[in-house]
């Protein structure tokens, strides 16, 4: 019995293992089913996460590209910046080491501290800037005491240098880390946060050029993050260089003769539209802006009633004043209204109506011509004359210059001005235009508004005789290795063609009188040898000035002038307003003085040497005289003009 | 002792089968260990001179005739119930369990020697257990008090993974003897309120935290969930053919956690693909096979139970560690039987394989 149940047992549990057998055999059959998920099916999925847990792209920035003057001579470039670093898992004792490098470095222990704290988040491995733009000096201290700063790196990064400081500042413009409302938009879709972009300016408008492509380099690391080898690299391409339409050399002149005063300067080539020097004052120093810019620095700018941060020469818009009365002359004379032989009594005011418009001359200018009305700037005879040609007849004159319209320079933030007509007038403030409003358009008040850069356009294309070219900064852009891309050819934007050769004729030689003869309201600009052709302006700041405070700077006039030279055979056109300046003749003809010598100056060399073909022996001697030239001249210059 | 008859019914095809599984396994772990800064013997060789040492202990243990074990085996239960004390009153810690007990010459794991004595000690109490039709709920009584004694001082040590083990070996002994239907219904009715009410009342938020952690590693990114996520990128990422050998990735740049011991699975994986793991689930299904073969050969019951526990040891280490590696089961640290690097595991695992020896060539004996 016992013996029976014994070997029924043991057959029972026999069958048992056939049993176990198969549900063994099932989880194995589990298990190998899963690795087949694992190893078959989502095997590009695992080897693609199995590459990025070990592959690290680091980006290399390009250089970017240096921006130089027409002459080559270089105005921005690039240079070492070198910043204090750490590396989390590399640190012990983080209090320690803050203590050490504060004491050691003379830094800010606390503002280390909290650059730390910023990027607590981190990857342990990827190195957190404690501090950057530290001196030379300061590197080397921590190379000599590498051994005690375990973790500490010196991580070094090109910056902007701008060798002439705040020179041509509004220009140039300035580079930041991208926002993230730049990445989101067109054309920077590839840019990266923390990448630096150009905000304004040139460094904004040529971006695309200056860049240059970022490479980069796949690294291999560990778990741990350390780096075992580079898998590849590709190199980063430097950006292209601009070479800019300005001369340095009357850029710096420009700028110094504004002194303190606001205000902006154009100067043009009159046969193509190449700016020679674009100057808004007071400027700013762009190499701040790169950086962290100091509070107390971004309040000033912030605070100071002559705007520092606005690029006047573009964005600034002012009525132009009596340099608006070669445009009613041009219309006038166009239209027959006037011609040479015209002649207006000026005593000092003008009736229209019940309404009486003063000439600025209150004893008045008597028997005035055309050119008398240029030379001594009428009033009387351009009220007028402005009231026989009607707002539209001036405002189509004015359209032949591109006024009220974009000119289209490079930059960013191109104000279009205003010419008024009647139609302009129904459809923005929905009322008729009255005749005694024409009035102040014909000597540049009322609606008019212009910026400096359509007054230098203005008196460019009376200078060539009706051509209006796009102004523009960029004379080419060259690769790293010198090589020209892109050259940028004159666009011709449109011709005056309702002009005459005989009205210009006419006009200039009023504008010549301006600054070459007795009793001209542009002496001040007068060069000993080349003859300048101006005009000028002042345009009143409020309407109805109260005589109380007409002596406070924001109630004082805008000074202005208009000038181009030489007068037989025009070269240059110069438009000079100094915010506030009150009188064009005293405040902006010596700067447009100035800048025409800085650059008749600048050409002198140019000019001794087609005179007299120095032999291939000489050329180093002739150009070493050169400087003592340009050194002197302003002096003497000075003393001509007062 | 040794007699001829008993060379010559030596199961050289369990031999043969852990030989092969070993000597992969050396080869995984040189390439495992490549990126180590190794000071003194290499592991590699060093998991070559554990094996020796095990083929050793495994013919010694194979040697004595098992049936001599029934005699002794609560002696021995007994005695590694107290060793499991006196680790818990003067054992060695380190890395948070005190799991070593210091001897003088040499350090033992009592918990890991009650692997084998728990299958010992259950094939005698099984083997005079008698009951028609299965174990009744009043029959599991008695031995679910032989298993909770030690279980809960391994869990106090703490190490889950070998309490864990030990409830599994006994369970699949139990099995073997047979259960009735009802015992089986009646235990998971009382479980599952026990473990609800522990859970509401019993368990303080911290705690209902560590064992969700352990339920879901995925909750924890960079704890145990980060070995897992890396676990898997490793198997999958080697795709059908493997990345070659000393050419895996995430092995060679230590993206993985003992990547000798407990994650071996993971390198190798990684290294030969579907088809290495393939031929290395072959080898462990045909030697858990092969034990039960043993089992079912053997005609005394005492010999069925023990060689149906051993299995059942290898059986479950193989399970739990390949489930971790590839991301079925939470990371618990058991290794893979002569696959993973360490002396312990091969130790145990080759005595183990010295009793399926021992019963497999007395099979005629009786």
């Amino acid at each position: 019995m016992k013996e029976r149940r014994f070997v029924r047992e043991l057959m029972e549990s026999k069958q048992r293992i056939v049993g176990l057998s198969f549900v063994v055999a099932f989880v194995f059959l589990l298990l190998v089913l899963r690795l087949w998920h694992l190893q078959i099916l989502n095997a590009e999925d695992y080897q693609a996460r199995s590459e990025n847990n070990r592959l690290r792209f680091v980006p290399v920035a390009a250089s970017r590209g240096a921006i130089l003057d027409r002459k080559g001579a270089v105005i921005v470039s690039n240079r070492p910046s070198f910043s204090l670093a750490v590396i989390p898992q590399e640190v012990q004792d983080k209090e320690l080491l803050l203590t050490q490098l504060a004491d050691l470095l003379g830094l800010d222990r606390k503002e280390m501290s909290e650059n730390w704290q910023k990027n607590h988040g981190r990857a342990k491995y990827f190195p957190i800037v404690l501090s950057s733009n530290i001196s030379r000096d300061q590197v080397e201290i921590v190379e000599e005491n590498r051994l005690r700063l375990p973790g500490v790196e010196i991580e070094m990064k090109p910056v902007r240098e701008y060798s002439h400081g705040v020179l041509a500042a509004h220009l140039l413009g300035y580079i930041g880390e991208i926002s993230e409302k730049e990445l989101d938009s067109a054309g920077l879709e590839e840019y990266n946060p923390g990448d630096y972009v150009g905000k304004n300016g040139i460094e904004r408008a040529l971006e695309r050029e200056l860049h240059g492509s970022d490479g980069g380099r796949q690294l291999e690391v560990d778990a741990r993050g350390r780096v075992l080898r580079t898998i590849s690299e590709s190199r980063p391409t430097v950006g292209n260089s601009i070479v800019l339409t300005i001369d340095m050399a009357v850029q710096k002149q420009a700028e110094q003769a504004f002194g303190d005063q606001a205000g902006a300067a154009v100067a043009m080539d009159v046969s193509n539209g190449e700016i020679l020097a674009f100057v808004s004052n007071p400027g700013f120093d762009p190499a701040l802006f790169s950086g962290k810019l100091p509070a107390d620095i971004w309040k000033g700018y912030l605070e100071d009633v002559r705007r520092p941060l606005e690029n006047k020469a573009l964005s600034g818009q002012y009525p132009p004043g009596s340099t608006f009365k070669v445009i009613t002359a041009l219309a006038g004379l166009q239209e027959g209204t006037i011609n040479d032989a015209t002649s207006v009594n000026c005593s000092g005011s003008y009736s229209m109506g019940t309404s009486t418009f003063k000439c600025w001359n209150k004893r008045g200018h008597g028997t005035t011509s055309l050119k008398k009305s240029l030379r001594e700037s009428c009033d009387v005879y351009y009220y007028q004359l402005g009231e026989k040609l009607g707002v539209d007849k001036i405002a189509a004159a004015a359209r032949e210059f591109r006024l009220g319209t974009a000119l289209g320079v490079e930059l960013q933030n191109e104000k279009v001005g205003l010419i008024p007509t009647t139609e302009w007038k129904q459809k923005r403030l929905g009322q008729r235009w009255y005749r005694g409003e024409t009035l102040p358009v014909s000597i540049g008040q009322g609606y008019v508004l212009m910026t400096p850069i359509q007054l230098a356009s203005m008196i460019a294309t009376v200078a060539n005789e009706g051509t209006v070219f796009r102004p523009h900064l960029v004379k080419k852009v060259v690769d790293a290795d010198g090589k020209t891309l892109r050259e940028t050819k004159p666009e011709i934007l449109s011709k005056t063609t309702a002009f005459s050769k005989e009205t210009y004729r006419l006009v200039k030689q009023g504008l010549s009188a301006v600054v070459n003869e007795p009793g001209g309201t542009g002496a001040m600009a007068r060069l000993y040898d080349v003859r300048v052709a101006g005009k000028t302006g002042s345009s009143q700041v409020v309407k109805m000035r109260d005589s109380k405070n007409s002596t406070a700077y924001k109630f004082r006039d805008h000074a202005l002038f208009v000038a181009f030279a030489p007068f037989e055979n025009p070269e240059i056109a110069v438009a000079v307003v100094v915010e506030h300046g009150e009188h064009g003749g005293s405040a902006a003809a010596p700067i447009v003085g100035r800048i025409l010598r800085a650059y008749f100056d600048g050409k002198k060399p140019v000019v001794k040497e087609a005179v007299h073909p120095a032999p291939a022996k000489n050329e180093n001697d002739a150009e070493e005289v050169t400087p003592a030239v340009d050194v002197k001249t302003p002096e003497r210059e000075s003393g001509v003009n007062r | 002792m040794i007699d001829r008859r008993l060379l010559l019914n030596f199961d050289w095809i369990l031999l043969g089968l852990v030989l092969v599984v070993s000597l992969l396994g050396i080869i995984n772990i040189y390439s495992a260990t490549t990126p180590y800064k190794i000071i003194g013997t290499a592991y590699y060789l060093k998991q070559c001179y554990w094996l020796l040492a095990g083929i050793t202990i495994s013919l010694m243990v194979s040697s004595i005739d098992y049936h001599i074990m029934e005699d002794f085996s609560y002696w021995l239960y007994g005695f590694l119930v107290l060793l499991l004390v006196a680790v818990l009153l003067i054992g060695r810690r380190s890395m948070g369990a005190t799991r070593w007990l210091n001897l003088g010459l040499f350090s033992v794991q009592p918990s890991e020697l009650m692997k084998i004595g728990i299958i010992i000690t259950f094939a005698r109490f099984y083997n005079n257990f008698h009951s028609t039709g299965g174990l009744t709920v009043k029959d599991v009584l008695t031995p679910l008090a032989l298993l909770a004694l030690p279980a809960a001082l391994i869990m106090k040590q703490p190490d889950l993974g070998t309490a864990v083990l030990v409830i599994l070996i006994v369970l699949s002994m139990t099995f073997y003897i047979g259960v009735r239907w009802s015992t089986v219904v009646t235990f998971t009715c009382i479980t599952i309120p026990m473990v609800w009410f522990a859970w509401a009342r019993l368990l303080r938020p911290y705690q209902k935290n560590r064992v969700l952690d352990f339920l879901d590693p995925e909750r924890s990114r960079l704890g145990s969930g980060y070995h897992i996520i890396q676990s898997k990128i490793a198997v999958g990422s080697g795709g059908f053919s493997g990345k070659g050998y000393i050419k895996g990735t995430q092995s060679q740049l230590r993206f993985l956690p003992e990547q000798h011991t407990d994650f071996a699975f993971s390198v190798f994986a990684e290294e030969w693909g579907f088809l290495g793991c393939l031929l290395l689930m072959i080898l462990y299904l045909f030697l858990v096979l092969w034990g039960l073969n043993i089992a079912r050969r053997c005609n005394d019951r005492f010999g069925g139970l023990l060689a149906v526990g051993v299995t059942a040891m290898l059986f479950w280490h193989i399970v739990i560690n390949m489930g971790m590696v590839i991301g079925l089961f939470p990371v618990v640290g058991v290794p893979l039987p002569f696959f993973s690097y360490g002396g312990t595991s091969m130790i145990t695992s080759m005595v183990g394989i010295g009793l399926l020896q021992n019963i497999s060539m007395r099979r005629f004996m009786f």
